[in-house]
């Protein structure tokens, strides 16, 4: 059998032929297409919106797209795992409202409001995925059902506690200058400022990225996501995983929750419906398969950001906004087929 | 080979799902050093035997015996901690991951620290290595396992399982998409092993010939009971054949 050996030589020379094509290397990452799109959109507005050029409507895009960026960096998490939730976007308002009336009606203080949204948004993320794995039912079912009951529990508690559709405002509450400090402050960066939320985005961003490049568990996100028995196989606790992926999900949301809560002070219960569907298509544009097992976070922050900018653009360009629906849902299907072939050309040869 | 310290004992394994009952009862023993192969008809049950030594699946009843203890293996993390590895029949290979995070899934090279980050240039090495001593031809361990051909899939499930064994490898048809060159490789590391002495091996394998050649014990397996067990020097193709066809006989005439 030693004939068979490759020699370290020519290991080597194969090694080095594999190495050669960087490019390839660059197109193969799933977010590749997403940071084209990035570009992309950034020059059509550039050319179409004549007030998209100046810094302060760059900032207002920047925030956007964190807003959408914090959770749709979780969900390319839970997409690679394998799993999807429906129920993230009425989730972070669920999150919002909790903090709200608990910290108005029971405890006092606006950080005991933000320690029980804590608490209740990582259960609603343990619950879905222990409900995963214990029916054995699809995600998408699962987090249909708990987006449809967050919906009605968000709109129905919240009349009960406070008679009205929005909370009252928290701004006179004890705790609630240090917790806007935290989670909504604006920083000043030269003479302009901007939203504290656009530096979470990139925390969130880096942190996911490098959870799943570099860590056990990253690895283990992408076994359980691509072959769930294979993972299980060689003993990777998969259903922690999904529990595990779920509830950082939750915990995205809750810190969304807790950055408009203090933002605006005021809760619309109604909101939040249709963002899941956002963070989504934020995660597929970046690179995630729906199939599970591939994606990245990155791609994902940069998918946010390019959804962050058609929303302001619109306006920008003084469209209707009813034109930003139709411009996801056009860079939704143009990014999935760029991403589908771009896939494809890098790993032939 | 009697003279072999035992490794393992299956006594009275009976495993159900639901209505089908796929293993009546079945005792089996491994010692160290040796090879046992097992025979059997499509659905007599080996693979699942095999996937309750590996702790995959719990047996319904029934008792395991490692290393003279007696064991509840409580998961596949249990059973590889206690030096059990296998080749499963589908192989349990992560497609859209490279072939040295394959080679490592769930035994990771880790970094000291508190973050215990991937060491990804010690696995790619140890890869290599690992992969070059089974003489499989492979362009780069950094290809996703998803680009490779099914003989090449297998090599790398063999080279996962035989890295990590210590005391206990199980393969399920290891060479079923091998070429014969492969194959060839394949045989020379497993009787390597063997030769280490502590090892015990077990193989599911359809080919007579080759089994009788490889193992040094063989059992035959049929309809969730063990039939027929005998060393392999005393049997002979055709003996077996024999049995297997006597047996389809009064199945036809029944
Ligand atoms: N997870 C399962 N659920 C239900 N039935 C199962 C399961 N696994 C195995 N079986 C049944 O148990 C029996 C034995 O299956 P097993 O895979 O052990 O056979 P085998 O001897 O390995 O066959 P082959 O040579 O085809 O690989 C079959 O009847 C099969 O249908
Ligand atoms: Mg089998």
């Amino acid at each position: 059998m030693s004939t068979t050996i490759p020699t370290a030589e020519s290991r080597l020379e194969r090694r080095q032929l594999a190495q050669q094509a960087l490019w390839k290397r660059v197109l193969k990452r799933p977010e590749a297409g997403a940071l084209g799109g990035v570009i992309l959109v950034f020059i059509f507005f550039f050319i179409m919106a004549p007030p998209f050029r100046s810094a302060s409507a760059f900032t207002t895009v920047l925030y956007q797209s964190a807003t959408l960026g914090i959770p749709a960096v979780a969900v390319a998490l839970l997409m690679i795992g394998g799993e999807f939730d429906l129920s993230a976007g009425v989730a972070a308002t669920t999150s919002s409202l909790a903090a709200s009336m608990f910290a108005t009606r029971v405890a006092g203080n606006m950080w005991a409001g933000v320690v029980f949204a804590l608490l209740l948004s990582l259960s609603i993320g343990w619950l879905n995925g222990y409900l995963l794995v214990r029916t054995k039912l699809y995600s998408f079912l699962i987090t249909l059902s708990t987006f449809l009951m967050l919906q009605g529990l968000n709109i129905a508690i919240t009349k009960l506690v406070t008679g009205n559709v929005a909370t009252e405002d928290i701004s006179g509450m004890p705790g609630y200058d240090s917790a806007k400090a935290v989670f909504a402050s604006g920083l000043n960066f030269g003479r302009g400022t901007f939203s504290i939320a656009i530096l979470y985005w990139i925390i969130f961003a880096a942190l996911g990225t490098w959870v799943l490049l570099r860590t056990k568990v990253g690895n283990w996100i992408f076994a359980a996501g691509g072959q769930g028995d294979s993972a299980r196989a060689v003993g990777i606790p998969v259903n922690k995983v999904k529990i595990g992926v779920f509830m950082l999900v939750g915990f995205s949301v809750w810190f969304l929750g807790m950055h408009m809560l203090f933002q605006y002070n005021t809760v619309q219960s109604g909101a939040g419906v249709g963002n899941e569907l956002l963070y989504i298509a934020s995660a597929v544009v970046g690179g995630c398969l729906l199939t599970g097992g591939y994606g990245s976070a990155a791609g994902s922050a940069l998918g946010a950001f390019m959804f962050g900018m058609t929303t302001e653009g619109v306006i920008y360009a003084d469209w209707d906004p009813d034109w930003f629906m139709f411009f996801v849902g056009a860079m939704l299907l143009l990014g999935t087929i760029v991403n589908t072939w771009v896939r494809a050309r890098a790993t032939s040869g | 080979m009697s003279g072999h310290p035992e490794a393992l004992r299956a006594e009275n394994i009976v495993k159900r799902f639901g209505q089908v009952t796929a293993l009546e009862g079945v005792s089996i023993s491994m010692r160290q050093g040796e090879i046992l192969g097992i025979l059997g008809d499509n659905g007599a049950g080996k693979s699942t035997l095999m996937k309750i030594i590996t702790g995959f699946q719990p047996p319904t009843s029934g008792r395991l015996i490692i290393g003279g203890q007696e064991v509840a293996l409580r998961s596949v993390d249990h059973a590889r901690e206690l030096g059990i590895e296998c080749v499963y029949q589908d192989l349990a290979l992560v497609g859209g991951l490279s072939i040295y995070h394959n080679l490592f899934l769930n035994r990771e090279i880790t970094y000291k620290g508190p973050f215990r980050l991937l060491n990804n240039e010690a696995m790619r090495q140890a890869a290599i290595e690992r992969l070059g001593e089974i003489g499989v031809n492979i362009p780069s361990v950094d290809l996703e396992v998803e680009r490779l051909s099914g003989g090449q899939r297998q090599a790398i499930a063999v080279a996962r399982a035989v890295g990590g064994a210590s005391r206990i490898l199980l393969l399920d048809e290891p060479l079923a998409a091998m070429g014969a060159r492969e194959a060839g490789a394949i045989i020379d590391l497993i009787l390597r092993l063997k030769q280490r002495g502590d090892l015990a091996i077990a193989m599911i394998m359809h080919n007579y010939a080759q089994t009788l050649d490889i193992a040094d014990r063989i059992i035959l397996m049929q309809r969730g009971r063990i039939t027929y067990e005998k060393e392999s020097a005393a049997t002979s193709v055709q003996e077996l054949m024999d049995i297997v066809r006597r047996e389809y006989r009064a199945m036809r005439a029944a």
